[in-house]
């Protein structure tokens, strides 16, 4: 044996090494730029009868909040409701929501029918703090601790699985 | 877990545990003729060949019980109900056989089968240990795959109860292009194991020289034909199936069978060199188990979803495990022995920088970089994701690909008509430029020509129209060169023709088609027009030379969809040409939409429509003109005839095992 000859054998330990690592990653996983960053410090209107709306100062004092980004026209949305009611059922944490590129009627019927598990709501007509929050795919689940940095984010539909095996634990670490 | 699948089967006659069975066989194999040619015993290496045909039996048969399953709607197979449905037309419950992870894994043992039984059948003229270890080491190969299969996706596995109905084939899959891509690009892939398997015998043997070339390139050639047709097919059914008239997107899975081919081209070349010149051996063993390893990944990539990718229709991580060991063990191993026993390989000596041996070490060179540069950026999102802790995604688009690949693409088509005009040992360069000044003049023209029609159109495009026309006048220059066309009275034309052969033959026609397809990818690339609109019945769009008119659009019910049938009638100057009907398909099962583009190829180019969501009393039309689109495709088909001519030669049939002589002026093999 020589080096050169082996040259080939050592580039793919490397690569077998890379591919065993790679199995158990996932490539959906999408890690979001704000994690321990402070949340973005745009605040929204209330959806009517939800006041005060979306105060982003308030995200900085002391208590953990969740905060769901949803639509009425978003299928996705109604899958996770069930999990967001038990949630707020459990009073375990500040629930705020961020109605997106909504109607105003739409989203109180959507409310009316499933059940409402927001303390407050705020009404990002535009999605412009939506931007902020790097959103870009609805639904989207954050955990902001209680000196208003986000620890967690979730895109996509909550599941009972997601509830249990993510979101609680992000909650109590962040408490 | 053997056990439970035999048990499983054995209590539903209908199902043959067969696997199980091929198995056994196999890891005899894989085993006795191994070692009867490490002690040579006639006895236990004649043990190869009927083992191999006994192989092929059991898996025709296992083929053909599923296929029988599919067919009949026999859903007490749990394969057969996640991947079928009554519903599904006849030719989709037989594409549905391969169309799913276990049935399409099962195809490819079979295949390797197929070429394992041809190496017993035609390899009479092999010496006796050669033949014992290639088919020994394919059989290696054969216990890995059947391994996998029977322990992690066993298409025999049974649903009691049975359920009333299945779930349906992905309705992106029920397509005629499709429902042949597969079984061809496997052919391509298992078909380069049979180079891997004469790679590793030699190196047990420690001796590699012009007769085991001869032997190895036919294999490697029939592999390089079906790859071709596979991937064409591919990039062909991504074309009209996606709607977005895009046709090759670097995609990982497209990746995956580019990169075996890109290695499988410099093989096929490396592979004269050692035949004619009983030299750069090493080499030409390292890309043989290379281009393999690189199908085996190519299937791991598929496989195992370790890359996303719009292809990724099968993931499991315990899979993925399961791939990744075989691959270290039998690309880890082979490097080993590689490693160990390539530095005893010597080669016959330098050779001149100008001559036919300098010329396909060039090839070589730009094939090989070319297929690491892609390799490169097909798995650095994978790397850099391994590297940082699944911190860090990014991917690598097809910015990275156009800018890398077709830098190192250039200088080798620029360079592909020198190749066959040069001479062995010592080239003479004036003199092949000098043979060369047509098909220069001719680019030049092209590209003058392009420059002035297009309107001074992109500099990039002109130049690719003139390399085309280079790379088709280079291979005509050849032909003419070889029958001396314009030079000879007609007779000795014809003779010469008859003379050459067919493997030179087959070199043409591949490089011509090279050519061909670079003016296809260049025009319809730089100078495709499209039309995005929405549009009301009356409406008229003009694409190209031709004119759209939206007539409407309908909902119309096929077998197992229902669709969105718009309606376009084209005309060229006001003459009414023909119509086109695009449809928006919906399935039921699974819940799917796809797009079915109209298309019309002419030789000029496509028309190529497709119709979107109504919005209110208006369509969202898409309709394009596509220049010379069509021949892309052409230009890979004729890539795959000159390998076919090439295959025919007298040479690869008869495959004499003895060292070639000094070649002839007239009979230079130019692959």
């Amino acid at each position: 044996m020589t080096l050169r000859s082996a040259i080939p054998l050592l580039l793919f330990i490397m690569l077998a090494a890379a591919l065993f690592t790679g199995l158990y990653l996932d490539p959906r996983l999408i890690p979001s730029a704000l994690i321990d960053k402070p949340a973005p410090t745009l605040d929204l209107p209330p959806l009517p009868g939800k006041e005060p709306g979306f105060i982003a100062t308030d995200l900085a004092k002391g208590s953990v909040t969740l905060v769901n980004v949803w639509a009425s026209w978003c299928g996705p949305c109604r899958i996770e409701h069930p999990q967001l009611m038990q949630l707020a059922a459990s009073k375990k944490i500040r629930m705020v929501g961020i109605n997106h590129k909504d109607t105003e009627s739409n989203a109180l019927k959507f409310l009316a029918d499933l059940g409402d598990p927001y303390d407050t709501i705020g009404v990002d007509k535009t999605g412009r703090v939506s931007i902020e929050w790097g959103v870009y795919g609805i639904p989207e689940t954050f955990i902001i601790n209680g000196q208003g940095r986000i620890v967690f984010k979730h895109v996509g539909p909550l599941t009972q699985f997601d509830v249990d095996e993510k979101l609680l634990p992000a909650i109590e670490a962040a408490k | 877990m053997t056990m439970r699948i035999c048990m499983v089967t054995s209590s539903y006659p209908r199902y043959p545990g067969d696997i199980a069975g091929t198995f056994i066989l196999a890891l005899a194999q894989a085993s006795v003729p191994m070692v009867g040619a490490a002690r040579n015993d006639a006895r236990l290496m004649s043990l190869a060949g009927p083992a191999a045909f006994g192989q092929l039996a059991f898996l025709v048969l296992a083929f053909a019980a599923l296929t029988y399953a599919f067919v009949n709607s026999d859903f007490s197979l749990l394969v057969v109900a996640n991947n079928s449905h009554t519903a599904k037309p006849l030719l989709y419950k037989i594409a549905g056989v391969w169309g799913n992870h276990e049935g399409s894994l099962l195809l490819w043992v079979l295949i390797l089968a197929v070429f394992g039984a041809a190496v017993a059948l035609f390899g009479g003229n092999l010496p006796m240990a050669l033949r014992a270890r290639v088919l020994s080491v394919q059989a290696m190969i054969a216990v890995g795959f059947l391994l996998f299969t029977l322990l992690t996706s066993n298409p025999f596995e049974r649903l009691i109860p049975s359920p009333p109905d299945g779930n349906g084939l992905n309705p992106l899959l029920q397509d005629p292009g499709l429902a042949f891509h597969p079984p061809f690009l496997y052919l391509g892939y298992v078909g380069f194991s049979m180079a891997f398997s004469f790679a590793i015998a030699a190196l047990i043997e420690g001796k590699v020289d012009a007769a085991w070339a001869r032997w190895v390139r036919p294999w490697t050639l029939a592999a390089w034909v079906f790859l071709t047709i596979g991937v064409a097919m591919g990039s062909w059914w991504a074309y009209y199936e996606l709607g977005w008239g895009g046709w090759w997107f670097w995609d990982p899975v497209e990746n995956a069978s580019f990169m075996p081919w890109l290695a499988g081209t410099a093989l096929l070349h490396s592979a004269i060199v050692v035949e004619r010149r009983d030299t750069l051996k090493s080499w030409t063993i390292l890309l043989a188990i290379l281009t393999f390893s690189l199908s085996l990944l190519g299937t791991f990539i598929v496989r195992s979803g370790v890359l996303t990718s719009v292809h990724a229709f099968a993931t499991d991580p315990a899979r993925g495990v399961f791939i990744l060991g075989f691959l270290v063990l039998v690309i880890g191993g082979s490097l080993i022995l590689y490693a160990v026993r390539a530095p005893g390989l010597k080669g016959g000596g330098l050779f001149a920088p100008i001559s036919r041996e300098a010329s396909l070490v060039l090839n070589n060179w730009l094939l090989a970089t070319a297929c690491a540069t892609v390799f490169l950026g097909t798995l650095y999102p994978l790397f850099v994701d391994a590297l940082s802790g699944g911190e860090t995604k990014l991917t690598v688009g097809p910015p990275y690909f156009n800018m890398t690949f077709a830098p190192l693409m250039t200088p080798l088509l620029m360079l592909m008509p020198l190749g066959p005009l040069m001479a062995w040992k010592r080239g003479d360069l004036p003199g092949v430029l000098a043979r060369l000044k047509f098909a220069l003049g001719f680019a030049v023209l092209a590209m003058l020509l392009a420059w002035y029609v297009m309107q001074r159109g992109p500099v990039l495009a002109v130049f690719g129209i003139g390399l085309g026309v280079w790379l088709i006048g280079g291979a005509l220059t050849d032909a003419a060169e070889r029958i001396k066309l314009f030079r000879a009275p007609l007779g000795v034309i014809w003779a010469r023709a008859k003379g050459v052969p067919r493997a030179s033959w087959g070199a043409m026609l591949a490089h011509g088609g090279v050519g061909i397809m670079v003016l296809g990818i260049t025009a319809s690339t730089a100078w495709t027009e499209e039309k995005i609109t929405l549009m009301r019945p009356g409406d008229q769009v003009r694409a190209g030379a031709y004119d759209y008119l939206f007539t409407g659009a309908e909902q119309v019910a096929g077998p197992n969809y229902s669709a969105l049938r718009g309606h376009f009638e084209v005309s060229r100057d006001g003459k009414p040409l023909l119509s086109l009907s695009p449809e928006a398909r919906t399935y039921p099962t699974p819940p799917m939409d796809t797009t079915e583009a109209a298309i019309y190829p002419t030789l000029g180019g496509d028309l190529f429509a497709v119709i979107g969501a109504p919005q209110g009393d208006a369509w969202s039309t898409r309709l394009y003109f596509r220049p010379l689109q069509s021949w892309i495709w052409a230009g890979a088909l004729l890539m795959a005839l000159g390998g076919i001519v090439s295959l025919s030669d007298r040479r690869h049939r008869v495959g004499a095992p003895h060292r070639a002589v000094a070649a002839s002026p007239i009979i230079q093999a130019a692959e």
